[in-house]
């Protein structure tokens, strides 16, 4: 719309699917939340997934304004395959996968197999997204954003933490720090090892534990320089998102 | 192909004949329908000078695809308020919450959808429900004392 706002005329047919009631709304069965292609993120930041996917919820909340909320939806998020998309380093940590449906088949996708590059993505011109699959995860989980200023903005960096409780696994999602959502396997390795000792049970990660997964997630990052943030400034914040998140995660779980 | 459609706009019928493909509900507004009230700014989502309700939702028209919104009904700020001028426009007036006045249509709109949504709304959640509209002359301040006192008018004067 804002390309043709801009003069640059509609070269083919347009389809609207705003009537496609099917792909529009969400629905919670059991430990998976199904949330349509065309969902928007007002939606989206609303219960029931303010209370099942808490990071995801976060991450639709600073998404633009009310009017962006209220057109832009999570199948146009992963599409556009932005490197800055708010909710794509979410759906990575949390192993989502992406419901895609041409006239032929269905394909279920996960999401570094949908997004491929900045702005790039596998599916075929014939191919729409109807849905997103997202599992209800015991634990602890969130979303950080950095920005120039709280609203209507951009994500400079975004972290996505989660700690799953019963699978013993600990995952990062970063956002604005890479051609892609990405995941940071040593970090998540660390994380692993300092929320669980060998033998499965609980402990609580100390801070020498935090600064030195935070180190992880920092090397995990793939930053670069460009007209919203500097490779330095980028790779120090997403340092200090994950510490910050590993402290309230280890304080949250130990007062459960 | 250029079909003619039409579109339901403050409660009313409308034509929409010779319509461009693909154009926005912002420009068929303005230049089809002569409901000039919605504004033109920045064209990309950016700045909600150009807000309207779609089915009671707040939207940048300029983001909406008008013939996909054939079977909605769209509310522009000339369509606010019962005769005329509505509570919220009133407000404006009085606590001095315009001064160029070219956000203002936007403004109107975003705090009737505000007020819809949140009548008890704080100040933090009165600035978050106004991120989408930009302001360069007021700094804001006599915006939101305007939503708090038809807020504090609509409760019978509690506030």
């Amino acid at each position: 719309m804002v390309a043709v706002n801009h003069g640059h005329p509609m070269t083919s047919d347009v389809v609207s699917l705003d009537r496609v009631d099917e792909i529009r709304g969400l629905t919670l069965d059991g430990d998976v939340v199904r949330i349509g292609g065309a969902a928007t993120w007002t939606l989206i930041a609303d219960e029931p997934v303010r209370s099942t996917v808490p990071a995801l919820a976060q991450a639709a909340r600073t998404v633009g304004s009310p009017q962006i909320r209220n057109a832009g939806t999570i199948g146009g998020n992963i599409a556009t395959a932005s490197p800055a998309g708010d909710s794509l380093g979410v759906l990575a940590a949390l192993d989502a996968t992406v419901e895609v449906r041409s006239a032929s088949r269905t394909r279920l996708m996960a999401i570094p197999d949908v997004i491929i590059g900045p702005k790039v993505t596998s599916l075929e011109a014939d191919e729409l997204i109807v849905a997103v699959h997202v599992p209800v995860v015991r634990g602890w989980q969130s979303y950080a954003k950095v920005g120039v200023r709280n609203a209507m903005v951009i994500a400079t960096v975004g972290v996505a933490t989660v700690v799953n409780e019963e699978a013993r696994s600990v995952s990062f999602g970063l956002t604005s720090v890479g051609p892609t959502p990405l995941r940071c396997p040593d970090a998540e390795v660390a994380a692993c090892e300092a929320f669980w000792t060998l033998d499965g049970t609980p402990r609580t990660p100390t801070a020498r534990d935090i600064g030195h997964i935070a180190e992880l997630v920092m090397e995990g990052a793939q930053p670069i320089d460009d007209h919203r943030s500097s490779v330095e400034y980028r790779r120090h914040s997403v340092g200090v998102l994950a510490a910050r998140h590993l402290r309230t995660a280890a304080r949250t779980l130990r007062e459960q | 192909m250029r079909k003619p459609y039409q579109l339901h706009v403050n409660g009313q019928t409308l034509d929409v004949l010779d319509p461009v493909p693909g154009e926005s509900l912002m420009t068929v507004l303005r230049e089809r329908l002569g409901l000039r009230g919605t504004k033109t700014a920045c064209s990309e989502g950016e700045c909600g000078s150009c807000s309207v309700l779609v089915d009671g939702e707040l939207m940048c028209s300029c983001l909406v695809m008008a013939a996909a919104v054939t079977d909605r009904a769209i509310t522009t700020v000339e369509g606010l308020g019962d005769d005329g001028i509505s509570d919220i426009q009133r407000a404006f007036v009085e606590c001095g919450a315009v001064q160029c006045g070219f956000c203002t249509p936007g403004l109107i709109v975003a705090a009737h959808a505000l007020l819809d949504r949140h009548p008890d709304a704080t100040t933090d959640t009165v600035r978050e429900e106004l991120a989408g509209n930009l302001c360069r002359c007021t700094g804001y301040g006599r915006i939101i004392d305007a939503i708090h006192s038809v807020a504090i008018a609509r409760r019978g004067g509690r506030p």
